[in-house]
């Protein structure tokens, strides 16, 4: 993984961007595009540049788009909570409508790099705490009305309201004033520098909906398609925007979107072609899509991963060396295969997966070792001792993940007790509850996102408690680090702290399946925020009959 | 001889409302004893304590217990199911887009499964202990023994992945014609046929056997009246009380009890909805869809009565 020495060193013009984005998407492959940009004198210096490599684009060309068709799409959950309110999306299934009926001011390509959505220009004046966007021109939304800045700062600021019921709260609570400069820009005023800004912005909840909005189920946004249908837990019907303001786009007429809780019926409903497309396929469902030749499997590895949280504040696991002991536990190879049917990639106890950016592969790997665990273990005065696991449905593979560990850990003369409770309530009730136990933590949109959410010593889901100065240090001043090496060096150095000293245990990624009609062309890219090609496939795709 | 039965249906609809308001406060209580509450549910994993407290000021999750139940309780009476939480949609809109779903398929299997039963039960109660008698009574008791899941599963399998004759998923929005009908509903038709028919066949059986045994039935063997004579002239009659009962029972399982299949077949019927209500913590719409549910039991079952009351002179009187 060296792809972050590629990186090009220029900010590029929301035109040539624009072109060079959509050309990428057609199958254009990262040698070309790099010609494309030397041609266009894009290698000049400047500050503030956010634009990443091309890690990730489709390596062959994917065939011509054409216009037409519908397909149907079931997604693994839908209930009466559905919502096309984007501050509230929660399932796979309200994210892909919010992605189907609304855009960001930014959107995120294939290696979370923010690029230009409805804002066709954006720029900070002062090393992140001041920005600038400038509002795409000619854009209307479904009912015919004009976007302008009064709606990016009505959406924007319902955020930051308790009665909203935002699921982004603490991650808008950083802006502290947006406000209109002019017809077409908008002028946003942080609490402390922040250069991820952009990225937080292609976060699927800041999407932009129209000023004063108060019914959400019309879905009136400015996306590639408008909303025909819209039934909660039943089924959504969008149909093509004429106007939508990428031109050519979108290719399908209609989607569909309905939830198919069951996963044996959600791939029984793709094999038997009522469905085209369906998300959360097991492991073990995957070789009877494949074998069908007219279906395929996509998997997808985000960083979704299980992590075995050793609370600091609760004994045993307050002790260094019994939290080191479980981390050499792990026989990551076997959890790999047996557990996730090798749809999985081996993690080093530390968040930041490889498809990332900030990945630092210079951490040793942790490998299986029940030895070393055993001396540990006495160390820790813990040997021979009797311990409960906690685990459930809820956090994805965790009952097998847990009596895998009580197997290795009896060699290492340690007994664990393996203790299932329901999914219901597990992350009111338990998860961070018990000594040992388990948690789950899907794809956060950016590393600096996850890390403060999740290892941060004030953060209110600081798994397992854990406190270090020099992290939170660290990672305050990544923030604010415009230079893109330093703050490469400041991530290597947080994930070596996570690996070293944090009571987290995260044997591997899981990855994210996918199983799709093969008709549906335009699959292969994926954006690594989730299944559903990062939840952004509706634009993307096209039907090829 | 209306007056009787005047009263008792009076009497049952009294002890049907007073039942209505128990089973309301039960699950009232059930659901309140369940781990997290709704504004805990809507805000998912992630949500701060700030904005917990915050959504639970807003739906009024912060009063007493009691007083929500009476609220509730008052709105009910006038006529108003309250509002689902989850999605700030009265639950009579909820309702409304579900239940005739519910009603349909359960009308079609009721159509379909209550004159094979009666057939199934009166040939074998007439052949008791023949070739025939024993071939259904293998099957009837196969069929209650399998699981629904499975038969559904084989089903889809079978009919939508292997052959591709009927679809793996009921869209009840997209039926246009007879034969779209007969295609979508003919799988979750015949799952929960399967159960019900061997249910109902089998107390068909034993209430006709249980009077083909009766000294009447004898006499009139005595006197010559033919088999088929015997069984739907004489027998039938008396044991309808029975039979009303146990096809009752069984007909009340398919409104709410049939999340299985509701599940398998993507049907978005009534037992889904409460499924999603009790997951969600949405109470206003757990406690519609279980008056709903214990309503229809109660009708039911005072149905059944009636007709055992209606088919016997003694009783009628």
């Amino acid at each position: 993984m060296t792809d972050h020495k590629n990186s090009i060193p220029g900010l590029i013009g929301p035109e040539q961007s624009t072109r060079l984005f959509e050309a990428m998407h057609r199958g254009l492959s990262r040698r070309d595009a790099l010609k494309a940009l030397g041609a266009a004198g894009l290698f000049a210096a400047s500050a503030g540049s956010m634009f990443g490599s091309g890690l990730g684009y489709a390596a062959e060309p994917a065939g011509t788009p054409t216009r037409g068709g519908r397909i149907r799409v079931a997604a693994h959950s839908a209930s009466t909570s559905d919502t096309l309110d984007p501050a509230l999306g929660a399932t796979a299934i309200d994210y892909v409508r919010h992605a189907t009926f609304y855009n960001g001011l930014t959107v995120f390509d294939e290696t979370l790099t923010p690029q230009p959505a409805l804002a066709e220009h954006f720029e900070t004046t002062d090393g992140g705490t001041t920005w600038l966007f400038t509002l795409r021109s000619g854009v209307t939304f479904h009912d015919g009305k004009s976007l302008e800045p009064a709606d990016v700062i009505f959406s924007l600021g319902r955020h930051k309201d308790p009665n909203t019921g935002s699921k982004v709260m603490s991650l808008a609570e950083q802006i502290s004033t947006v406000e209109a400069v002019g017809d077409r820009q908008v002028r946003i005023v942080l609490s402390s520098p922040n250069v991820e800004l952009p990225s937080i912005l292609a976060v699927s909840h800041m999407m932009i909906v129209q000023a004063g909005t108060t019914d959400f189920t019309k879905g009136i946004g400015t996306g590639p398609f408008r909303c025909q249908e819209f039934n909660p837990g039943v089924r959504s019907v969008a149909v093509r925007n004429e106007n939508y303001w990428k031109e050519g786009r979108p290719y399908l007429d209609e989607i569909e979107m309905v939830g198919i809780g069951d996963e044996s019926s959600r791939v029984n409903a793709l094999l038997s072609g009522d469905v085209q497309l369906v998300n959360n396929v097991s492991g073990r469902s995957a070789s009877r899509v494949e074998n069908s030749g007219a279906h395929a499997i996509k998997a997808s590895n985000s960083g979704n991963y299980s992590d075995l949280v050793m609370r600091v504040d609760q004994e045993p696991t307050s002790r260094p060396e019994f939290v080191e002991a479980m981390k050499y536990l792990f026989d990551r190879e076997q959890i790999k295969r047996a557990v996730f049917r090798n749809y999985a990639e081996i993690a080093n106890d530390q968040p930041i997966a490889q498809s990332n950016r900030y990945y630092f592969d210079g951490l040793p790997q942790r490998e299986y070792d029940p030895e070393r665990a055993r001396a540990l273990l006495a160390k820790a005065g813990v040997q021979g001792a009797r311990l409960p696991i906690v685990a459930s449905p809820a956090a994805n593979g965790s009952e097998d993940m847990a009596v895998l560990l009580q197997q290795s850990a009896q060699q290492a003369g340690l007994n664990l007790t393996v203790n299932r409770v329901p999914s219901d309530g597990y992350w009111s009730n338990h998860w961070m509850k018990h000594p040992l136990g388990f948690g789950n933590i899907n794809p956060r949109p950016t590393a600096n996102i996850l890390l403060s959410q999740f290892f941060q010593s004030s953060a209110p889901w600081n798994e397992s408690g854990w406190q270090n100065e020099q992290f939170d240090q660290l990672l305050v001043l990544s923030r604010q680090e415009p230079d893109e090496a330093k703050r490469m060096q400041m991530y290597a150095d947080m994930q070596t702290l996570i690996h070293d000293h944090a009571g987290i245990g995260i044997p591997v990624f899981i990855s994210d399946i996918d199983g799709y009609d093969t008709r549906l062309k335009g699959y292969e890219r994926s954006i690594p925020l989730g299944g559903f090609m990062g939840y952004s496939f509706p634009e993307h795709v096209w039907w090829e009959a | 001889m209306r007056n009787p039965i005047l009263r008792l249906l009076l009497g049952r609809l009294a002890s049907g409302v007073l039942t209505l308001l128990i089973v309301s406060l039960v699950i009232f209580a059930i659901t309140s004893l369940l781990p997290g509450d709704a504004a805990q549910q809507i805000l998912g994993q992630f949500a701060t304590p700030e904005q917990v407290a915050a959504l639970r000021t807003q739906l009024g999750l912060d009063q007493p217990a009691l007083l929500r139940y009476f609220n509730w309780l008052i709105g009910l009476v006038s006529g108003d199911l309250g509002q689902s939480v989850s999605n700030a949609l009265p639950v009579s809109t909820l309702m409304a887009g579900r239940l005739p779903n519910s009603l349909i398929l359960a009308g079609v299997t009721t159509a379909v499964s209550v004159p094979i039963a009666l057939a199934l039960g009166i040939i074998s109660a007439m052949r008791r202990g023949g070739a025939i008698d024993r071939v259904l009574n293998v099957f009837t008791l196969s069929m209650v023994a399998v699981p629904e899941f499975l038969v559904a599963t084989i089903a889809v399998l079978i009919f939508a992945v292997h052959l591709g004759w009927l679809p793996a998923l009921s869209y009840v929005s997209s039926v246009e014609n007879i034969g779209d009908f007969m295609r979508i509903y003919a799988m979750p038709v015949l799952t929960l046929c399967c159960v019900l028919i061997a249910q109902m066949a089998r107390m068909t059986r034993a209430a006709l056997i249980d009077q083909l045994d009766s000294p009447y039935i004898e006499m009139a063997q005595l006197k010559g009246v033919g088999p088929l004579r015997r069984v739907l002239r004489h027998a039938l009659p008396n044991s309808l009380g029975p039979i009303a009962n146990a096809v009752a029972l069984s007909l009340s399982y398919l409104l709410g009890g049939v999340i299985i299949v509701e599940t398998i077949f993507n049907y978005p019927g009534i037992a889904s909805l409460m499924v999603d209500a009790v997951a969600n913590r949405d109470l206003a719409l757990v406690q519609a869809c279980a008056m709903l549910f214990c309503s229809a039991y109660l009708v039911l079952v005072i149905a059944a009565d009636l007709c055992a009351i209606l088919s016997n002179p003694r009783l009628r009187t």
